[in-house]
């Protein structure tokens, strides 16, 4: 049966990779602390799970320390020319397309078709975690078509990946050091005490101000732990439950479902959200990491006024 | 009640707006959180270590770029600007807004894993964007790329996003479930789930207007400095 762990140790054998090659690069100012970096994150997908918690923890604070202390440069990567690429392009046409699809493709295809499969009566694949484990295969099958294609061994495509996790850099591990960060918040309290606060400012018995606090404050503290499922119990049980549900007569179904999307739109415009704001910037080569925060609060605002106005009429309505 | 570990959100805070490094803020704020709430420090890397290891999974999307690296490498950016180039009626706007709808289709549908940053964004829709947007004004300053290289990554978000939540067996449904259920409030999935589609319905009509207001920005700009261009200024 294939499982997660399997990825891991994939994923942890590329890191490790990444790393010997990145201390290798002479051209890199940095190479031992970005081989570090690399060589830890390595270390933590192939054991972290064998290893003391603790000893974990203080692996977290070493890669917080390289990447916040300028340990990760860039370095030189094979990299061709425009022309090269535009030759390239004219020469494979649409069969370049044809290996990046196979990403998706074959992610949903064991996700959804095979997740069930089975061999002689044994599991293809581990029942949690499907779509994760779809997403490490797929990559390796588009990785064969992409070298195949190209004629070229899969050691030259992690040369040039290095090119982008370089550029990526400490950004690629912040979705996980921010769930740590989560973590920490909800073993310390944090959310009783923003609901505490935010509970003792509200008059309950007006229905706008109650909807106010509710839709705001899934906003607002998704903006604060970066995801809207920490945001939602706490934020619920503090004010959507006692003064909507209880106090006003609410609708607990839709009341749930506009709130949680109310905290979607504080995910929108929030660096804590690093996968959704942060990362995609450094991927896509943005000078401001927080262009596409910038790019979205437009649209979040509006929507968070809308989520208002269905949260004040649809929980109260009869439907 | 202690309100002392609100000081772990203002340190979070406090370092973003002053543009300190994320992960040096997102660490330290761990560190003093825990360490105010009255944890020692071995027990507080104890939870940053457990939550890492069980978090892990939120790294596999680097495993894309060994494909798209070497994709890129043979010209996959110039091909597809050059396949959307070729596609007549296609625009920058109108390409944005069939991938919104497309995406929060899929995602209603729990077809997550269609998209992505990584997946669709960097190799395909952001270069086809760009694409788009030249065939129509001309070269892109390096600003309006920026600007429209952040949209397309916006757009994937808001179709994700606004879409997913309707999907029954989606993570935030059965999460608003089993919040109630504890609560004493039984509820079937679907009865929150549907309640999502008003929302969805805003979030595609909102983003729609800005993605065709970006657009006639854009080529406002284009205008803007063709006519610079054409009638040089003569003050000094």
């Amino acid at each position: 049966m294939i499982d997660l762990t399997l990825i891991y140790w994939l994923a942890g054998g590329y890191f490790a990779w990444v790393a010997w090659r990145g201390l290798n690069d002479l051209d890199n100012p940095r190479r031992h602390t970005t081989a570090l970096f690399w060589a830890l994150a390595a270390l933590s997908l192939l054991a972290g799970d064998r290893l003391p918690p603790a000893l974990m923890g203080a692996v977290v604070v070493a890669l917080a320390a390289i990447a916040g202390l300028g340990g990760l440069r860039r370095g030189r990567y094979r990299e061709t020319s425009g022309e090269q690429q535009t030759r390239e392009a004219a020469r494979l046409g649409n069969r370049l397309f044809w290996p990046a699809l196979l990403i998706p493709g074959v992610t949903l295809l064991i996700a959804v078709v095979f997740n069930d499969a089975q061999v002689a009566g044994i599991r293809l694949f581990s029942a949690t975690q499907t779509t994760l484990i779809g997403l490490g295969l797929a990559c390796v099958a588009a990785l064969t078509a992409a070298c195949w294609l190209t004629r070229q061994w899969p050691g030259e495509a992690i040369e040039q990946s290095r090119r982008l996790l370089d550029s990526i850099g400490w950004a690629a591990l912040l979705p996980l050091l921010l769930a740590t960060l989560g973590s920490v918040f909800s073993a310390s309290g944090v959310g009783d005490a923003v609901a505490g606060i935010v509970q003792s400012a509200i008059p309950g018995d007006n229905r706008l101000a109650a909807v106010l606090a509710y839709a705001l404050g899934m906003a607002a503290f998704t903006m604060i732990m970066g995801n809207a499922f920490a945001a939602f119990p706490v934020i619920t049980g503090g004010i959507g439950l006692p003064l909507l549900v209880h106090g006003h007569g609410a609708d607990a179904a839709s009341l749930a479902a506009i709130g949680m999307l109310s905290g979607y739109c504080g995910t929108l415009m929030t660096p804590m959200a690093a996968n959704f704001n942060l990362v995609p910037a450094a991927l896509l080569e943005l000078k401001d990491p927080y262009g596409v925060i910038r790019a979205q609060i437009g649209t979040a605002l509006p929507l968070l006024a809308c989520n208002i106005a269905l949260m004040y009429v649809i929980p109260f309505t009869t439907w | 009640m202690n309100y002392w570990p609100l000081i772990g959100v203002a340190w979070v805070v406090a370092g973003f707006a002053l543009r300190l490094n994320p992960a040096l803020v997102v660490v330290s704020a761990g560190l003093v959180t825990g360490l105010v709430a009255g944890k020692d420090l071995l027990t507080v890397l104890e939870l940053f270590g457990t939550a890492f290891t069980n978090q892990r999974y939120l790294v596999l999307f680097l495993l894309t770029l060994p494909v798209i690296g070497l994709l890129e490498r043979h010209g996959l950016k110039q091909h597809a600007q050059a396949w959307i180039a070729r596609l007549r009626g296609a625009t920058m706007g109108r390409l944005l807004v069939a991938y919104l709808g497309l995406r929060q289709v899929s995602a209603t549908l729990g077809l997550i894993s269609l998209g992505g940053h990584p997946q669709t964004v960097r190799p395909l829709l952001a270069p086809m964007a760009e694409g788009a947007a030249q065939s129509r004004i001309g070269a892109l300053t390096d600003d309006q790329r920026q600007r429209l290289r952040a949209l397309c990554a916006g757009t994937d978000n808001v179709g994700l996003f606004f879409g997913e939540d309707i999907f029954i067996a989606f993570g935030a449904v059965l999460l608003m479930q089993g919040f109630y259920a504890e609560n004493g409030i039984v509820l079937e999935p679907l009865q929150i789930a549907l309640w999502g589609i008003p929302t969805a319905l805003c979030a595609f009509t909102i983003h729609t207007g800005r993605i065709f207001s970006f657009e006639r920005r854009l080529e406002r700009e284009a205008r803007a400095l063709a006519t610079r261009a054409i009638q040089p200024e003569t003050a000094p």
